[in-house]
């Protein structure tokens, strides 16, 4: 078995119980979104999923094993770009890599490899202060990407830009998918960025958190365009699951 | 150099402006030059006693460098130890916060007994007096590291020292240079304190002598080129900050 298995995941904070019974299957090579309301357990499903935590009960399978940091299988972009300020691009995109005991040259000849492919190159010595928000946004994802894990996980990677590089940045991400087709696992609450990435968008019920629904884009990928009815029409199926969500749980 | 040059110019002012007062008062009043000698006095007696004051110059600089590579060395590993155990940070946090407010003044003199006239004494008054800045501010600054990244690293599968060695420390170095510059201005005068209670050479025990002798221009002498010591190491941080941070002024210029 292959691809990320969520089977029958509860997880618990004392008496708060954050995830109920949540299924998720994502295929190699698939793009899932994972959308939710504020506050519904996104950040804890992504913990479970990385392996920093552990499920009250049942269980999270990568590649048919349990996950856990100590098996590798999970690449994980943060929010926050983190990129370090006294290390340079190429230093920072290489920390992966020698986080993970890679030796220091062997690690920098791995990234420096990628910087081209994604639109860094001749950035490789600069400072973090000295990119653009975008560019940091891709030399975090760089970071992420040359690990060569078989599942990336991506925290509401665009998050902290503004709108117009957010767009930019979706773009981007979007083609840079088709050429390389990795397992991802987007959680975000974007909606626009969902419809626009993923084959799928499973969508979280408030805490305890759920999979309610699972709406599938049949837009084929290169071909999404934010103005089309069809996007649009895409759009408001995951809109009214998410409302659907919150109308019952009102009190 | 410019920046340099345009932060050093307002408190040189305020230093000339100062002296001229000074000179000004003793020349006009007619003060007596043992109680309270002239700048132009200072400087002339001064470089007339050069030889003499810098063959005392070079014990006290000798104790104050040795005593804060001590202090450095404990320094680090002290925090480094606060940062790992949980227990030390409950158990010597606390010790090391108190320890502070013991007077220096009455160590030193046992210090003397217990190890004699030579460099250790001076050594550890040094210690004490600048160990303290350096250790709280770099364990504040290990302890300062993003939790994200934290997360991150760990994410990554790296260990506890790899963790350390990857983001707590070059995180902590802002902190560090901040303790720095805080303790290195207490060492020079640790030194000649520590000279004060009992040395055989260096510039506290000169600056006793010729208080006794009524020389009072080679005390204010001595006392000028221990601040010039002081000014030149602290300078000294700044630059070293240059060589090991040079991301923080490409950061600073965007």
């Amino acid at each position: 078995m292959s691809g990320l298995r969520v089977q029958g995941v509860s997880k618990s904070f004392g008496t708060l119980d954050v995830l109920r019974d949540l299924e998720l299957a994502v295929e190699p090579g698939e793009f899932a979104a994972v959308i939710g309301p504020s506050g519904s357990g996104k950040s804890t499903l992504f913990n479970l999923v990385s392996g920093l935590d552990r499920p009250t009960s049942g269980q999270v399978l990568v590649e048919g094993e349990p996950a856990g940091v100590a098996s590798g299988k999970v690449a994980y972009m943060p929010q926050k770009d983190l990129l370090f300020p006294w290390r340079t691009v190429l230093d920072n995109t290489a920390l992966g890599l020698e986080a993970q005991g890679v030796r220091k040259k062997e690690a920098r000849a791995r990234a420096g490899a990628l910087f081209a492919d994604f639109g860094l190159d001749g950035f490789q010595r600069a400072y973090p202060s000295e990119l653009s928000g975008g560019m940091r946004q891709r030399a975090a994802l760089l970071r992420t990407v040359v690990l060569e894990r078989p599942v990336l996980l991506l925290d509401e990677p665009f998050g902290a830009l503004d709108s117009l590089t957010r767009t930019e940045m979706q773009l981007w991400l979007a083609g840079m998918w088709q050429r390389h087709r990795w397992t991802v696992v987007l959680v975000t609450h974007d909606i626009r960025e969902a419809v626009l990435l993923a084959d799928t968008v499973h969508v979280l019920s408030p805490r305890p958190a759920t999979v309610v629904d699972r709406v599938e884009v049949p837009l084929p990928h290169g071909e999404r365009d934010f103005t089309a009815p069809e996007f649009a029409a895409v759009e408001r199926r995951v809109l009214e699951a998410l409302r659907g969500t919150t109308a019952v749980t009102a009190p | 150099m410019r920046p340099v040059l345009r932060s050093l110019w307002p408190p040189l002012l305020v230093l000339a402006v100062l002296v001229g007062g000074w000179q000004l008062y003793v020349t006009t009043a007619g003060v007596d030059p043992t109680t309270l000698p002239s700048p132009a006095r200072v400087l002339a007696q001064g470089w007339a006693n050069r030889a003499d004051l810098w063959a005392q110059t070079l014990p006290t600089l000798q104790e104050t460098l040795l005593g804060f590579a001590l202090s450095f060395a404990a320094a680090w590993l002290v925090a480094v130890v606060l940062d790992f155990s949980s227990a030390a940070r409950r158990g010597l946090y606390p010790l090391l916060v108190a320890s502070q407010t013991i007077p220096v003044v009455a160590v030193a003199p046992l210090l003397i007994i217990w190890f004699g006239f030579g460099l250790l004494p001076k050594m550890l008054v040094v210690t004490l007096t600048t160990f303290f800045p350096l250790a709280a501010n770099l364990a504040a600054g290990f302890a300062a590291t993003d939790r994200a990244a934290m997360r991150l690293l760990r994410s990554l599968g790296a260990g506890r020292w790899r963790t350390f060695r990857l983001v707590r420390v070059p995180g902590a170095m802002p902190y560090f240079f901040t303790g720095l510059r805080v303790s290195i201005t207490y060492a020079v005068v640790g030194a000649v304190f520590a000279e004060y209670a009992g040395a055989e050479s260096g510039l506290g025990i000169y600056m006793q002598a010729q208080k006794t002798a009524f020389r009072t221009d080679l005390v204010f002498a001595a006392v000028a080129v221990t601040a010039a010591l002081s000014v030149a190491l602290f300078g000294a941080t700044y630059l070293v900050q240059r060589l090991v941070l040079p991301w923080e002024r490409k950061e600073r210029r965007s």
